[in-house]
């Protein structure tokens, strides 16, 4: 997504990407970014929260108008759990001594499954 | 609010996360993620208040796979819908996001047309565009820049728009 907003700012248009993986954003190099530190999956402000919604996107729009050059990145004021704020970070894709076996054995059963659907012609439906 | 102290970063690194994960899964190499030192910047030239603003998502519109099919094999393209079009919900299984922590049942949690239709009322901005765009995110760079991203392009062009959102899940 970040490579198609550098498109678009090299014919002119200006851009802001709204997201919560700032680390790929940012990697990649965007004009103007609005940073939202929640789990993946409700960048613009968490699900039926009306007022936070506007709130992010509201940014976004005040980032159009008043970034003056190129890697400007907000945060949005946000926390998604203020208890217990780690948790949802350390669960997400956690590798360690608990789940080591099931993901070796995951991904093995995953490429099995990829080289039957090749065989079969199914692939990329 | 009291300070705190802390080793490391607290943001996530998905970019580390990811490595370390499908490493685990034994996937030999490491995903190359798209880095670059140069970072091209269009200045805003007229009123947010005189702007059509567009919108692009990761989403997919719709599940364009047999059902036999592996996860993950859905029909990475770009395309253009009605806004009208997208009121109940986009379909994003197939996407790399916390399904353990949220959903993704709002959609103005991942793609603000009804908050930004609602600051077209107030003025804020000229109007949002009829339709928005969507990405699904593909993990070839060659064909995310010079298939997906040339043709998010044309359809600004068809629309007029004069600013864009971006919002990858």
């Amino acid at each position: 997504m970040s490579l198609v907003a550098r498109h678009l700012e090299e014919a002119g248009l200006p851009t802001v990407v709204m997201g919560s993986a700032r680390d790929i954003v940012e990697e990649c190099g965007v004009a103007r970014f609005v940073f939202t530190d929640f789990p993946l999956g409700n960048p613009t402000g968490k699900p039926d929260d009306v007022a936070m919604q506007t709130s992010i996107t509201g940014m976004a729009l005040d980032l159009l108008e008043r970034a003056w050059e190129p890697r400007t990145t907000v945060q949005t004021p946000f926390v998604w759990n203020s208890e217990n704020n780690d948790e949802w970070r350390q669960h997400f894709m956690k590798v360690d001594d608990s789940n080591r076996g099931a993901l070796a054995a995951a991904g093995d059963q995953r490429r099995a499954a990829q080289a039957d659907a090749k065989a079969e012609g199914r692939g990329r439906g | 609010m009291k300070a705190d102290r802390r080793t490391h970063r607290s943001h996530v690194s998905y970019i580390d996360k990811s490595r370390n994960y499908y490493g685990a899964q034994g996937y030999p190499q490491a995903y190359q993620w798209a880095y670059n030192q140069d970072v091209p910047f269009a200045p805003l030239n007229k009123p947010l208040s005189e702007c059509r603003v567009g919108l692009v998502t990761t989403s997919f519109f719709e599940r364009k796979v047999d059902k036999d099919a592996v996860a993950g094999s859905a029909k990475k393209e770009p395309y253009a819908a009605k806004c009208d079009d997208a009121m109940e919900g986009l379909y994003n299984k197939d996407l790399f996001w916390d399904k353990d922590t949220t959903h993704t049942e709002d959609l103005d949690s991942y793609l603000p047309i009804n908050r930004l239709r609602e600051f077209a009322e107030q003025g804020r901005i000229g109007s949002l565009a009829d339709r928005f765009y969507g990405v699904p995110t593909d993990y070839s760079h060659r064909r995310t820049s010079r298939r997906d991203a040339p043709q998010i392009l044309e359809y600004a062009k068809e629309d007029e728009l004069d600013v864009v959102l971006l919002v990858p899940l």
